[in-house]
């Protein structure tokens, strides 16, 4: 009789023995799901089919169910492995008595219940969702009706208008710009734009520069900046700075 | 002709008697006398009186429909009489086919819980995963929050349902540990003897 071929049918593997090791030792098959005690039965079943005993089958089968017992109570109780070798052989000893009482125990308080089970299996009764009502909550104290009538009319009260007085903007007539800038060129071929309008507005700056785009627009003026930010050159029209073309170069390739 | 049964109508208690018989048929979970004094507006004693009053009326061999206290209530149940036929036109998917697994697994947790997988696995020397699973879907046991040790493991305790399908009023009613099974004594007497045997 080989232990390897042995064919074993248990919930967690069927197939032959050594296959159940393989699946074992490379971790395929959890240890802790193998009943154990199901393949020393199979394996007894097969030596009682036998009439004489296999000892060199016996001894083989021992040595690997025990090895296999070894793993799967190191992997049942990790802590308690090394806790169990440390103790006394005696001591071992009883603490296995003790737990495979425990476990005894609980075999026949299942077999009680199972007993129940029967005996009572005549029992019929409504299962099912329990909608139980939430509980309520104890209701407020009394209330008068005038008091609650004059919070509500407290509530009800229009709140007061908000003033948004503070968002109104003043905005000059773009065309006063208009004018100033063209009375300044009348003086001067050039201006500096920031120069002329430090020390106006936020508002006032920004219709003025409506402004000199509005001139651009026209043809009236030509308008140079070297840089992003840089100051902004204004210049009549036809009396452009002669290194107009340079400084668009330089300004088109920073912005780039 | 709508006048009530002679013997309840001379008892003071009737009118109570018949709300609770009215909360239980609508209760589809075992009430405590607390739940139904609350509903009732009513105190506590005289539930409890009137309770008696309702479990003479609804009883084995007088009514098809019978009173027990079960799972630390009230609750109307089938008489057993009715069994045959009540098995013919219901299922009771929550005890049907439980495997010894199973059972273990219930009875440890009955026992013990609440208590985590591992220690259910500790016991039966396999691990519990698939036996808790199926206990929680036949709603047998249920989560009980989780263990204060590393780790935190789910904690399982049996459910009012348990009580119920067992018909125990409450855990308590489950034998005594000490009272089945053999002991760790005899246990180890018997692995003495088979030491013995096998010396000899």
């Amino acid at each position: 009789m080989i232990v390897r071929e042995l064919e074993l049918d248990l919930d967690a593997f069927e197939g032959p023995f050594d296959l159940l090791l393989t699946l074992v030792l490379k971790d395929e098959l959890d240890l802790r799901e193998v009943d154990v005690a199901a393949i020393v039965l199979a394996f007894i079943e097969r030596l009682a089919v036998r009439d004489e005993l296999d000892l060199e089958a016996c001894g083989e089968f021992l040595v690997l169910i025990s090895a296999l017992l070894e793993l799967k109570a190191r992997g049942l109780f990790p802590e308690e492995a090394a806790e169990l070798a440390e103790l006394e052989p005696e001591a071992a000893a009883e603490e296995l008595a003790r737990r495979l009482a425990e476990y005894r125990r609980m075999k026949e308080a299942a077999a009680w219940l199972r007993e129940r089970l029967e005996t009572e299996g005549d029992r019929f009764f409504r299962i099912g969702p329990a909608p139980l009502a939430p509980k309520v909550e104890q209701p407020l104290a009394p209330q008068e009706p005038l008091r609650l009538a004059s919070v509500l009319r407290a509530l009800a009260v229009e709140p007061p208008q908000v003033s948004l007085s503070h968002m109104s903007l003043r905005f000059p007539p773009v065309s006063q710009f208009l004018e100033r800038f063209r009375a300044v060129l009348r003086r001067r071929s050039r201006f500096d734009f920031d120069a002329e309008v430090n020390g106006l507005t936020r508002v006032e700056q920004a219709v003025a520069f409506l402004a000199l785009l509005d001139l651009r627009r026209a043809g009236e003026i030509t308008i140079e900046q070297a840089a992003p930010f840089a100051p902004i050159r204004v210049a009549r029209s036809g009396e452009e700075n002669t290194a107009r073309d340079e400084r668009t170069v330089a300004w088109t390739v920073r912005s780039a | 002709m709508d006048r009530p049964l002679r013997l309840i109508a001379a008892n003071p208690l009737d009118q109570l008697a018949r709300t609770i018989e009215a909360l239980l048929v609508v209760a589809s979970v075992p009430l405590t006398v607390e739940d139904i004094a609350e509903a009732a507006e009513d105190h506590p004693e005289r539930v409890e009186a009137a309770l008696g009053l309702v479990g003479d009326r609804y009883r084995e061999g007088r009514s098809g429909v019978v009173l027990e206290k079960v799972a630390g209530g009230w609750a109307f149940r089938a008489s057993r009489d009715a069994a045959d036929a009540c098995a013919r036109l219901f299922e009771k998917p929550a005890q049907r086919n439980l495997s010894q697994a199973s059972l273990e697994t219930l009875a440890i947790v009955a026992y013990l819980g609440p208590c985590t997988r591992p220690e259910i696995a500790r016991i039966r020397g396999v691990a519990a995963d698939s036996a808790v699973a199926n206990l929680t879907e036949r709603g047998l046991i249920a989560e009980a929050g989780r263990d204060d040790a590393a780790g935190g493991a789910i904690r399982y305790r049996t459910t009012p349902l348990f009580e119920r399908i067992f018909g125990l009023e409450s855990l308590s009613e489950l034998p005594r540990l000490d009272d089945i099974g053999a002991d760790a004594d005899q246990i180890r007497d018997r692995l003495h003897q088979v030491a013995e045997m096998r010396s000899a």
